[in-house]
């Protein structure tokens, strides 16, 4: 996935670098914060931030692929958090999963053909009172049945 | 100061803000200045309460009222029959739900759930506002710290602790103390203090209610531990999957340094401490010391092995010190009351408190502080109630994924470190998840397995390929075509992996599966020879069989089934092919005559 970056880009990402240049181990907090620009880390990102800090850009494609927060692939425009904590496991989060994934002919990780929605498992979140617990973009369900997932996509198409 | 006619206390953890309470706020504070009482009332948003599962939560002092489920409709009636005229609203209120009639519970206090509790740790969260420094000074905040830097040398903070008995709450229960001399003893000028608040356990919440709901007992306690050991620097290493912890803790630690609490010459004493920030990017290993200390430094968070101890060369290669958010929490209490008061609490080598975060097959999810020492019966029956909907108690599942499995004849087994230990479970973080009759315990040892080798840093090949390997037997067995010897050869894997794994979570991995093959191996033994899942929740083993009496051959189930595995003719009953069907259940579904059943 290689992409020139706009020039625009190429500016927010040189005021975070120099934003965090002297601080010690600052890599993953760039990542962060140059992630929420993209929605995703694009190999020309990871290259600027790589020279921008001084690593090699191996090194930083280590630790991007390292950790789960971290996407090297664009994402829909609504991610599907479904947590998959032992709680909501236990309630029958396994069934909502199904049910996501039929409704949008998806599997776990995959992107819609119209780029409307991703879906992802999450860590648990420590909501583990209203399992079975999800998130799209920013809004929240909890107590997720299965009869109401189609409800609930409803509301984003 | 402004005098208050009475307090609302609005439960503001992520449970009640899931549940609706910012807006719930927002229509009390409208009710409020509409009837004229802005200036009389007092509306504050807390931390967690603790009763998650009955949120939002409005608590109204100095009657303590304690009002559940309240919504948006509600709060017009709250503000004009019980804070306007005085009569607080019974329909509201706490309903025991283990109880046959309908009771409400009036005061926060007469609640099973909270006067069977020992908050030291969580004495805040749910009482004060933790976005405001003033409360937690109200409330002792900062002495502890004053005493120390004004009264005590550094070596006097360590022995406190030391005396005090308090033991590492966030797994392996090493005694904090300890670890503090260790610290002070290293040589070099500078060291680190970390505080470990990547709470990944799934189903535990205590760490993350405590950086929401009192953030700033966490910035006091670094600062005891960072003068104990002669640190200058501290980081709390928070997960980025709790936003809300991560902004209260940012919004305390601003506040704490307007207040000169944070920075140079503390209370004039000569000692300068800064506390950072750093957000982890979603990886269970960082949980491990050396692997956090990596993700701290900006590197993949592998583990590497001990020694050398984070105590000689730790962060940046510095001397450190790394404590679980609970025990640092405990700090404060401990120099501020002396390490006799602490003592009090607890049992023989157990001292003090623990927090647990109790989910799953329960009436009351939510968090609960009880001295150690306290029986597992207690906390689950006695404080939350018990399982609901008229379910049998299986099992307690204790520590997460590197913990184990309770049965039923243990419940009277009192919690501590040792006792969890000989069952096969260890303390952990504190994470309960109550299971229920219908858990299957070979499918709850695979989402375990799924989870610890998905995490698997992959550094060493015993955790890497290993867990790979006992989770494909558990896939098999779950599936249904599990083998003559499949239980043996788990054990000889759980075996080599827990000795030769390089960290923690790799020699923990088997845990799940040893504890249910110790308790539960009639199960396991179920699934492979009698080619039953108990539980009925192995999809593998179930048959989906069309009941001939009921079948009109109307044909739906054939057209629908997506694996073409039914077949038949009109007026004859249809038949399900059991080698081709995938038990999706997709044709139970589609039958207008409930023809189809699943056992």
């Amino acid at each position: 996935m290689s992409s020139k970056l706009s020039t625009d880009q190429v500016q927010q990402i040189a005021k975070i670098i120099d934003e965090y240049r002297d601080q010690q181990g600052s890599l993953i907090p760039v990542l962060h914060k140059v992630q929420s620009i993209f929605g995703y880390l694009p190999d020309e990102a990871q290259k600027q931030v790589a020279y921008g800090l001084g690593i090699p850009v191996a090194e930083v494609y280590g630790v991007v692929t390292f950790y789960t927060l971290f996407n090297t692939e664009p994402s829909g425009q609504y991610i599907i958090e479904l947590c998959m904590g032992t709680a909501c496991y236990v309630k029958g989060a396994v069934d909502v999963q199904h049910e996501i994934e039929s409704q949008l002919g998806i599997a776990i990780n995959e992107t819609t053909k119209d780029g409307k929605f991703t879906l992802r498992f999450s860590r648990c979140v420590g909501a583990c009172s209203l399992a079975p617990f999800m998130t799209i973009g920013e809004d929240v369900y909890g107590r997720v049945k299965q009869e109401d997932v189609q409800r609930i996509l409803s509301k984003y198409h | 100061m402004q005098l208050y006619r009475a307090h609302v206390l609005v439960c503001g953890g992520t449970g009640c803000v899931t549940s609706g309470c910012m807006d719930v706020h927002a229509e009390l504070e409208k009710q409020l200045e509409k009837n004229g009482l802005s200036e009389e009332i007092n509306v504050i948003v807390t931390g967690c309460v603790g009763t998650c599962d009955i949120g939002p939560i409005l608590m109204v002092y100095p009657e303590a009222i304690f009002y559940q489920k309240v919504q948006v409709e509600d709060v017009a009636e709250i503000v004009e029959e019980h804070i306007l005229k005085g009569r607080p609203v019974n329909r509201l209120m706490y309903q025991d739900k283990t109880s046959e009639i309908a009771e409400f519970i009036e005061k926060y206090y007469d609640i099973d759930f909270f006067n069977r509790q020992t908050r030291i740790v969580l004495r805040n969260t749910g009482v004060i506002d933790s976005t405001k420094i003033d409360e937690y000074i109200a409330r002792d905040g900062y002495q502890a710290i004053a005493k120390a830097l004004t009264e005590m040398k550094p070596i006097e903070v360590v022995e406190e602790i030391k005396k005090s008995g308090l033991r590492g709450r966030g797994g392996g229960g090493f005694p904090a103390g300890i670890k503090l001399e260790l610290g002070h003893k290293a040589d070099g000028d500078q060291k680190y203090m970390i505080c470990n608040a990547d709470e990944g356990d799934p189903g535990a919440f205590m760490d993350r209610s405590l950086l929401e709901g009192d953030p700033h007992s966490i910035i006091e306690g670094m600062m005891l531990a960072s003068y104990a050991i002669g640190a200058n620097q501290g980081y709390v290493y928070v997960r980025a999957e709790y936003p809300l912890a991560v902004d209260r803790l940012v919004t305390a630690i601003k506040q704490a340094k307007e207040y000169g609490l944070l920075g140079d010459n503390i209370f004039g004493s000569g000692f300068n401490y800064s506390l950072d920030l750093r957000v982890g990017a979603g990886a269970f290993v960082c949980g491990e010391e050396t692997a956090l200390m990596h993700s701290i430094e900006g590197l993949r968070g592998e583990p590497t092995p001990k020694p050398p101890y984070p105590t000689d060369a730790g962060v940046f290669g510095y001397p450190s010190v790394i404590n679980n958010v609970e025990t640092i929490a405990n700090m404060p209490q401990i120099i501020l009351n002396g390490s006799d008061w602490f003592n009090r609490f607890g049992v023989e080598n157990n001292k003090g408190t623990k927090v647990f975060a109790v989910a799953g097959n329960i009436l009351n999810t939510g968090l609960v502080e009880v001295e150690l020492g306290t029986t597992l019966r207690t906390v689950i029956f006695d404080i939350c109630g018990g399982v609901p909907n008229g379910k049998k108690f299986k099992a307690v599942q204790i520590g997460g994924p590197s913990g184990g499995c309770i049965p039923a004849e243990y419940l009277d087994t009192p919690i501590t470190y040792d006792s969890l230990t000989s069952l096969g479970a260890m303390m952990g973080s504190g994470g309960l998840i109550v299971m229920d009759e219908d858990t299957c315990m070979v499918d709850l040892a695979r989402f375990f397995l799924d989870f610890t080798q998905e995490e698997s840093c992959g550094k060493c090949t015993p955790c890497r390929i290993g867990t790979k390997r006992m989770l494909e037997i558990l896939e098999r067995i779950t599936e249904g075509h599990g083998q003559p010897g499949d239980i043996e050869k788990l054990e000889e894997l759980a075996e080599s992996i827990g000795d030769s794994s390089f960290c923690g979570l790799g020699r923990a991995a088997p845990n799940p599966i040893l504890s249910t093959l110790r308790f539960f191996r009639d199960e396991y033994e179920a699934h492979i020879d009698g080619h039953k899942c108990p539980a009925g929740i192995c999809k593998g083993l179930l048959n989906v069989e069309i009941i001939e009496d009921k079948c009109r051959s109307c044909g739906i189930c054939a057209r629908i089934c997506p694996v073409n595995a039914i077949a038949g003719q009109r007026g004859q009953p249809y038949v399900v092919d059991q080698d081709t069907c995938t038990r999706c259940g997709l044709c139970i579904e589609s039958c207008p005559f409930d023809a189809i059943s699943k056992h």
